[in-house]
């Protein structure tokens, strides 16, 4: 296993643009802080975000993992090139003939996947952590360390994603393709809610039932939005008589629904790879 | 003697197109053995599928004794097959050191090898940076790194300048004189015949020699004479038992063996018979006239 890995690691290691990206996408995970210092004005009122307690625990576990989610693009990027670019370079052919099987490939590019998700989680957790230390009102360590379930979610979307982007590099076997299909994916998704809900089950919620199968909506129902869940926004809402009661937990069904998504993108990614003549 | 690799009624299908048609051939520790045939005859899909990389459609392989997985044989094997691949953004000797790690051997090789195929002066400078020669060297540095039980090489050749090509088969030669087992898979006959001890000939998939290059066909060998009196020289010649087809070209007659005969007997008999010869050869077909011979052979049945 973790000659696999070294593997892997070698490969990512000399590639500038890898690198430039992994870096890239660590440094923009800790100017999450940054959110801190904004502040506006509008007319008297005076905003400053890092006073409606964003900071705070455990709240901002949750805040976190969903702004740096948005990130996970960068190692998309990566993960989808690492992949295609093995055929565009005929490597994956010369790695074959070295004497790795096919199971030792995909196994070594998920192994990779799984690594760039763990170390993203950690990562995450201890700019969290120190970041919610210094603004955070409340620093008891049992709230401090409670609602840390958001960050198995952080990492099982993760995980969930990039097996995604290594199918599809694997399917498409051009980078360039792989991260276009990509998109067609997310339209193809809308598309489909789209026509559920607004045609098929019209005023019904049965849409949403059935798209939370579906890859991508499964990985982004993982972690809510967290926005409508700030002091200010919900005492908004009061104000013109709305209620905002929506469920931001975690559930472990959704959790179960992702898990099985990656095992089926790792086992047709060796499904392809064993059925393909090279 | 002990068996690499052996062959049985290997066959690959594409769709309809049979690339591979019930081969069976074995490969034997320490001779070179050639592949041979025309492009498009299968080389280069056999090769793939005993490496791991292409699917067989039926029959079966077997490395060494069998006892182990493909995967784990080819840790013993060096192998190349047409284009060098290597990741271009590294140097010589970080793809050199990814390929230790892939097949598990000890990094230490690394200079060693690229010793052989002289490569070292550039070992810091990246793949894409060097030529054709100089990748498809690497890519032999690069099979060589596990002092393999066998050297597997696919048109090593292909589109080289003269140089690089005089390089290459220098390399196969030494390694080949240290007692490597090679297959050499080529379209190119010269090539072969310089460096192989054994061949195999195969056509639109299917096996039609395996064996020493010697004995390929059955052949005593033939004559090539010219004397003044060439239409006396003919009749001569026919008379002759051992003597069976003759065929004139170029101001030469050429006189195919049907049993053996020494080149002074020959010389003896015209003389004998009143004719003296200007020209007299005794020759054994080159491979190349071997090849189309038995090519056409099977063609024509």
């Amino acid at each position: 296993m973790l000659r696999l890995l070294e593997i892997e690691y070698n490969k990512l290691r000399y590639s500038r643009s890898a690198r430039i990206l992994i870096i890239t996408y660590f440094i923009l995970i800790t100017f999450i802080a940054l959110i801190a210092s904004i502040e506006f004005k509008i007319g008297e009122f005076e905003f400053r975000v890092a006073d409606q307690g964003i900071f705070n625990f455990p709240y901002i576990w949750h805040f976190n993992s969903y702004i740096a989610a948005i990130l996970k693009l960068f190692l998309a990027i990566v993960i989808v090139s690492m992949m295609s670019n093995e055929y565009s370079n005929r490597t994956i052919k010369q790695n074959l003939i070295d004497g790795l099987s096919k199971k030792e490939f995909v196994l070594s590019k998920f192994l990779t996947v799984l690594a760039f998700s763990g170390i993203s989680t950690l990562f995450l957790f201890v700019v969290t952590l120190i970041l919610g230390l210094s603004f955070s009102d409340y620093n008891e360590l049992s709230i401090v360390f409670s609602d840390l379930e958001y960050l198995l979610a952080y990492f099982i979307k993760l995980t969930g994603f990039f097996a995604f982007c290594m199918f599809l590099g694997i399917l498409v076997k051009r980078s360039a393709f792989a991260l276009g299909f990509l998109v067609v994916w997310v339209i193809i998704e809308n598309i489909i809610y789209g026509i559920l809900n607004f045609r098929i089950f019209k005023g019904t919620d049965i849409a949403g039932k059935i798209m939370q199968f579906f890859p991508l909506e499964s990985m982004s129902n993982l972690i809510v939005e967290p926005f409508s869940r700030l002091n200010a926004v919900q005492a908004a809402a009061n104000q013109i008589g709305g209620e905002l009661n929506k469920d931001y937990g975690i559930h472990w069904y959704q959790l179960i629904i992702v898990s099985i998504w990656i095992l089926i993108f790792v086992y047709f990614s060796f499904i392809l790879l064993k059925k393909r003549d090279l | 003697m002990e068996t690499i690799l052996s062959l049985n009624n290997l066959t690959k299908r594409f769709g309809r197109i049979t690339a591979v048609d019930n081969l069976s051939f074995s490969i034997e520790k320490g001779n070179v053995y050639g592949i041979l045939g025309p492009n498009g005859s299968g080389k280069s899909t056999t090769l793939g599928m005993v490496l791991n990389v292409v699917n067989k459609t039926s029959g079966d392989f077997q490395w060494f004794d069998g006892n182990m997985s493909t995967h784990e044989a080819l840790k013993k094997v060096g192998a190349i097959i047409e284009h060098p691949n290597f990741y271009p953004y590294m140097t010589a000797e970080q793809n050199l050191k990814l390929v230790c790690k892939i097949k598990g051997t000890k990094k230490s090789k690394v200079a060693e090898k690229l010793e052989i195929v002289g490569l070292l002066d550039r070992k810091d400078s990246k793949f894409k940076t060097f030529s054709l020669g100089m990748k498809q060297r690497l890519a032999i540095a690069s099979a060589l790194l596990n002092d393999p039980e066998i050297l597997i090489l696919d048109e090593p050749t292909n589109g080289l300048d003269p140089q690089g090509i005089h390089q290459i088969r220098e390399i196969i030669r030494k390694i080949a004189a240290g007692g490597t087992t090679i297959l050499l898979a080529s379209h190119l006959l010269d090539e072969v015949e310089k460096v192989c001890s054994h061949v195999v000939i195969i056509r639109k998939g299917e096996k039609l020699y395996s064996g020493p290059v010697d004995q390929i066909i059955n052949s005593f060998g033939f004559f090539e004479l010219k004397a003044t009196d060439m239409t006396k020289l003919e009749e001569l010649l026919r008379t002759h038992p051992k003597i069976g087809n003759i065929t004139e070209k170029e101001g030469t007659l050429t006189a195919i063996l049907d049993e053996p005969m020494e080149a002074e007997e020959i010389n003896r008999f015209l003389f004998e018979k009143g004719l003296s010869l200007s020209y007299l050869n005794k020759r054994k077909e080159s491979l190349e006239e071997q090849f189309l011979q038995l090519t056409n052979q099977t063609a024509q049945n």
